[in-house]
């Protein structure tokens, strides 16, 4: 698929964003396009502005020129609550949990966008409230029973592991019901098996929840194997785009990135 | 923890205080005096909790908004004469009401600007703010500036302290433990994801600081009717502090841990004060602020995670 295929129908479009930070161009004109149900990822070498692309789109930072449409609306100036509201959830570089609070409430927390009732439900406490308090818990705990995690509901966030955070932190994002994921560096600090255990997931989340994600990422053979399109970016400027095969044969993104792993990979 | 008889408690406890109202003539003035300062202390210590405990943002102006509460109180009942038992129920009631609003409007006018600082910025920018509100009162005329006010009528009794802090607790606690509430906890524990996953950050610090400067503005307008007479230098920010140690040594977002220290607190000078009566004993009399002084320390440094709290360390999010 390229990239001008879906520009009708793209879940989330970036035009020509610029954001400056003094007299640095942290990302320069990036177009970047998500198409619905589609998993993109986004590689690039150290401080290439990966993360900075992430904080763009979800409105922690504001593009310096350009603009971001998410479902055919603009979302440049939108606060990150509101940004998440609309449909965008993520996930952290270095896990970012609520750390004193119970696995099964992280969860339970983010359903506050689904509520019905307000404040005022909950200082009644009558039957609505608990009703709803009720069909919340069977929600959270169906969510946490997909990705395993039932057993340690009642535990603080902070006391699992350290694999089992990095899912709570998904899960947790997609009780926000979102329709794109943005995923910050799931593997990092995984081992191999834990890895394609996580590869896995994300194509099950794909299909389970029929949502887009865009996957920054340092691990290639986990980008390399599931994305279905690579946007490489290097010292914040796009100088790649397509299929994980086209993307691992240019010699652009050879000659920024991927080098030395490829001839290695070559010979072996 | 299920909550789940809360109104049912709540009634209760209405129930029990006024109960005890009514036989209230029987307990030694003395006794009931400090009776009244343990309910007053643990609506204070409650509110703060919210702010400073629950939702993480340390507040050191709650006297401020205590005064406001006591002073808008005092002035309204002092308007007029001797009422019958009924009217003059309303018109405290009333008061009351007129108190807390007053500080939550004070509250909000301070929160908005200033909750955008966090931790030790927002500690100073607070007790600033705790300090004009003094400064205002102590200058202000109309309610007899540093002179002090006299409050004529002592509606003050069992009912209403008790009926309030049992109100207090049940506000604080239904809000904390629901789903809309945990958002209260996310922004304490971490507010960046708190913001990723849909929580508006501002509302829910503003709402904490709103709704916790209510109940001091009621506390104040009950401690105004109770020792019957105001002064602005009583409302300092050593008070604040006092209200932030409840909220420590009971452990930060544990609401039965900071009643009990609310109580404690206010037992502990009144005890060592009664100590200094028997013989030989009479130099804890003048030693007894340096004694609490010492008592804390102690206790801040065997249970630094809070007195009453079964974790084992309180993890705040600071950054």
């Amino acid at each position: 698929m390229t990239a001008s295929a879906i520009t009708e129908n793209a879940l989330l479009r970036t035009e020509r964003v610029t954001i400056r930070f003094g007299g640095l161009t942290a990302v320069s004109n990036l177009d970047l396009q998500i198409g619905r149900n589609e998993l993109v990822g986004l590689i690039g070498p150290n401080g290439a502005g990966k993360t900075t692309v992430f904080n763009l789109i979800t409105g922690v930072y504001q593009p310096t020129a350009g603009q971001i449409f998410f479902d055919g609306q603009s979302i440049v100036g939108h606060q990150p609550y509101r940004i998440t509201v609309r449909g965008i959830a993520r996930t952290f570089q270095n896990i970012r949990l609520f750390p004193s609070l119970t696995v099964f409430d992280n969860v339970r927390t983010v359903f506050h966008l689904h509520l019905r009732g307000d404040v005022r439900h909950a200082l009644w406490r009558g039957r609505a409230f608990w009703d709803e308090e009720q069909e919340i818990a069977g929600q959270v705990r169906e969510l946490l029973e997909i990705f395993h995690l039932e057993k340690s509901a009642g535990a603080p966030a902070k006391s699992l592991n350290y694999g089992d955070q990095r899912r709570l932190e998904i899960v947790r994002a997609l009780a926000a019901r979102p329709k794109l994921l943005l995923l910050d560096e799931p593997a990092a600090g995984m081992n191999p098996n834990e890895k394609t255990d996580l590869m896995r997931l994300i194509q099950f989340i794909k299909g389970k929840f029929q949502i887009s994600v865009l996957l920054v990422e340092h691990d290639m053979q986990v980008v390399m194997g599931i994305c279905e399109r690579i946007a490489v970016l290097d010292y914040g400027v796009k100088i790649a785009e397509g299929r994980p095969d086209e993307v691992r044969r240019n010699p652009k993104v050879i000659e920024a990135y991927l080098g030395e792993e490829m001839k290695n990979e070559d010979g072996g | 923890m299920r909550f789940r008889h809360a109104k049912l408690l709540l009634l209760a406890a209405l129930g029990l205080s006024l109960l005890i109202s009514l036989f209230a003539n029987r307990i030694n003035p003395y006794a009931l005096f400090v009776l009244y300062n343990i309910g007053i202390n643990i609506i204070l210590a409650v509110s703060l909790n919210l702010i400073n405990g629950y939702t993480g943002q340390f507040s050191l102006g709650h006297a401020g908004f205590m005064a406001v509460g006591a002073y808008t109180a005092a002035v309204i009942t002092n308007q007029f004469g001797v009422l019958n038992g009924f009217e003059s129920g309303a018109l405290f009631f009333g008061a009351l009401l007129a108190g807390g609003l007053f500080a939550a409007v004070v509250g909000l006018l301070v929160g908005l600007p200033t909750l955008r600082l966090k931790g030790d910025y927002l500690a100073i920018v607070t007790l600033g703010f705790g300090e004009i509100i003094r400064v205002i009162f102590q200058n202000m005329n109309a309610v007899g500036a540093a002179r002090g006010l006299s409050v004529m009528h002592g509606y003050t009794n069992f009912f209403w302290v008790f009926g309030f802090a049992a109100v207090t607790i049940y506000v604080v606690t239904a809000l904390v433990h629901s789903t809309y509430g945990r958002g209260f906890i996310a922004v304490r524990d971490d507010e960046i994801a708190a913001e990723a996953m849909g929580i508006n950050t501002t509302k829910y610090k503003v709402s904490a600081f709103v709704i916790g400067s209510f109940f001091a503005g009621v506390a104040g307008g009950l401690y105004a009717h109770s020792i019957q007479f105001l002064t602005p230098s009583g409302f300092g920010f050593m008070l604040s502090i006092t209200f932030v140690v409840m909220v420590i040594l009971g452990g930060m977002g544990n609401t039965s841990g900071v009643i009990l220290a609310a109580v404690l607190l206010t037992l502990m000078p009144e005890g060592l004060r009664k100590l200094a009566g028997y013989p030989h004993l009479g130099w804890i009399g003048d030693t007894r602020m340096i004694i609490y002084s010492l008592m804390l320390i102690v206790l801040m440094l065997a249970r630094p995670q809070g007195l009453f709290s079964r974790r084992k360390k309180f993890q705040g999010a600071t950054s």
